[in-house]
């Protein structure tokens, strides 16, 4: 449904986007994630024609973004950074005015409005000014204005951001009820997202995709991904860890002090190895006091982190 | 040309949605006003026509068309509607020409809420309205065309202050290209061709021209083309805006 083809875009001396090739299909949940200023906006505004780039192609739904701009626009749905709109009118004739620009005049137009303002429960506040409405309220204005002619492309930057767990769990429904007829895109800076409601996750920083997988393929490339974590009383701790070490397929087992007199140790596995069955068998035998015993099915920030920042850092060394 | 209409019902119901359409209609009225009967000496004239209330319309519309025009696309870039506004599916000339329409359509409102000055001299003599009517056309035609302008320059920054500025030197100088201020300056080294051509830009003559009543074809011509070409301008300097 979207194809973007060596997209680059640079501001000044700045490339923003430094060469992205994707496609997402029907059905892909598709989780754009990078640190701040990694071209994920500037990547969302290329693909909706509101920026030109500087060379490469995107095509939503076969229709060139550049070159033939209207059919494409009319099959994406557009939340923008901030979700903006117009702050003099009310919902009610904002979403109306997004339909009648969209072609769907007298009752068609009144039903759609209807059928979005339903979705995003925008009921209560359909005749205030937008102005004078709460961040998650505006936000979900934005939301509606983008599933209002139910595009088959959906492309949102940060549609969670400012809404209150309530709200969050129900644009997350709302997306996943919708996936398997779209194709959509969501930037976020919330990891939680990307497990909760991505088919796939992918990794910009400095313009570029570095890691492009499902979220369990991300997770598996945590440290932290299938390590076992045990809590027991403080006075075990040492004991404990030095009989852990000596399991077979343990590599580290690290040490952390809790407050409460426990100790929180991570046995981590040696390249592949599963460990929590080994674990819990070592734990029965030697009669520790386990107060929790659970697997790690690794840690996304992590991951995040150490892609992000670790390129950033060998950027510093290549430069120096 | 269907998608003109609702830009162009969103944009002039923006106008009354805040104080900015009743403050300028407001001052747009009291300064008419002021200048018809203060100024212009409208009662002791003796005049039964409209004549001293027309010649400050291009001196009124010098720097209050640039005050509607300076938010036309530098507010929408200031609150990022631009970027949905540019990402719905319509044609940027339609935008464009809906916006702008929108505006015209604002002034035209308050220049016809000024007819208690068209009831009064019919009131006290007997005027031609046949070229009352011109020079309301007149009028309308040249409040066009400092909107053009002023949409063409609010289109090319994002800064309100510097797109009213701007907007008023641009305007100054097409109303007055006429005057030995302007001609002087080319004068004294271009040929005389190029002077004329000049001096044919001016806002005064086709104004003056058309509000003694006679509507000619050239003067309309200017205008309307004037106007296309500021809004093709417009169009184009949005369009650069997308390369970054």
């Amino acid at each position: 449904m979207i194809e973007i083809e060596g997209l680059t875009k640079k501001f000044g001396p700045i490339a923003a986007v430094a060469g992205i090739d994707l496609k997402v299909l029907k059905g892909e949940v598709l989780g754009f994630l990078g640190p701040n200023g990694a071209g994920k906006s500037t990547t969302m505004k290329m693909i909706t024609g509101y920026l030109a780039p500087d060379s490469g192609r995107v095509r939503v739904c076969g229709h060139d973004v550049e070159r033939d701009p209207i059919p494409a626009q009319k099959a994406i749905g557009y939340l923008p950074e901030g979700a903006p709109a117009y702050g003099d009118m009310t919902p009610r004739q904002f979403l109306g005015f997004i339909a009648q620009v969209r072609g769907f005049a007298g009752a068609d137009g009144k039903s759609r409005v209807a059928a979005a303002v339903g979705k995003t429960e925008l009921d209560l506040v359909l005749d205030q000014p937008i102005d004078t409405l709460s961040k998650g309220f505006r936000r979900r204005v934005g939301f509606a204005q983008a599933i209002l002619h139910d595009p088959p492309v959906l492309i949102m930057d940060e549609p969670t951001d400012g809404l209150d767990p309530n709200q969050k769990h129900a644009v997350r429904s709302l997306l996943r009820a919708m996936a398997p007829e779209k194709a959509i895109v969501i930037s976020t800076h919330l990891l939680e997202e990307v497990e909760a409601i991505c088919t796939r996750a992918v990794i910009i920083d400095r313009g570029r995709v570095v890691a492009d997988g499902t979220p369990s393929q991300l997770l598996a490339r945590s440290r932290h991904h299938n390590a076992v974590t045990l809590i027991l009383p403080a006075a075990q701790g040492e004991s404990a860890r030095s009989k852990l070490r000596m399991l077979e397929g343990v590599s580290v087992v690290e040490q952390a002090p809790r407050a409460n007199g426990t100790v929180e140790l991570t046995v981590f596995p040696k390249s592949g190895a599963l460990l929590i069955e080994n674990v819990s068998a070592l734990a029965l035998s030697q009669n520790w006091d386990v107060k929790e015993l659970y697997a790690e099915p690794g840690r996304l920030d992590e991951v995040f982190r150490a892609i992000t920042t670790h390129d950033a850092s060998r950027a510093r060394e290549s430069r120096a | 040309m269907s998608a003109v209409w609702p830009i162009f019902r969103r944009e002039f119901a923006a106008y009354f949605a805040t104080p900015l359409a009743y403050v300028f209609i407001v001052i747009f009225l009291f300064a008419m006003g002021a200048f018809t009967f203060y100024i212009g000496h409208f009662y002791e004239n003796g005049v039964a026509d409209l004549s001293v209330f027309f010649a400050y319309h291009p001196w009124l519309y010098l720097f209050l068309v640039p005050a509607i025009s300076m938010r036309l696309w530098a507010e929408e870039r200031r609150t990022g509607t631009m970027e949905l506004l540019l990402t719905l599916p319509v044609p940027l000339w339609a935008t464009v020409l809906g916006k702008y329409l929108a505006a015209w359509a604002f002034t035209a409102v308050a220049l016809a809420l000024t007819f208690p000055i068209w009831l009064t001299v019919n009131y006290l003599g007997h005027p031609d309205n046949g070229v009352i009517l011109a020079s309301y056309l007149g009028s309308l035609l040249m409040a066009g065309s400092y909107l053009a302008i002023g949409a063409c320059v609010s289109a090319a920054t994002d800064n309100q202050v510097i797109a009213f500025v701007v907007s008023v030197v641009v305007c100054f100088l097409f109303t007055v290209s006429g005057a030995p201020l302007v001609l002087d300056v080319f004068r004294a080294w271009t040929p005389l061709i190029l002077v004329n051509a000049v001096s044919s830009f001016s806002f005064l003559t086709h104004f003056t021209a058309i509000s003694t009543g006679v509507i000619d074809l050239r003067d309309l011509i200017f205008f309307v083309s004037l106007i296309a070409l500021f809004l093709t301008a417009n169009v184009v300097l949005v369009d650069l805006k997308k390369t970054g």
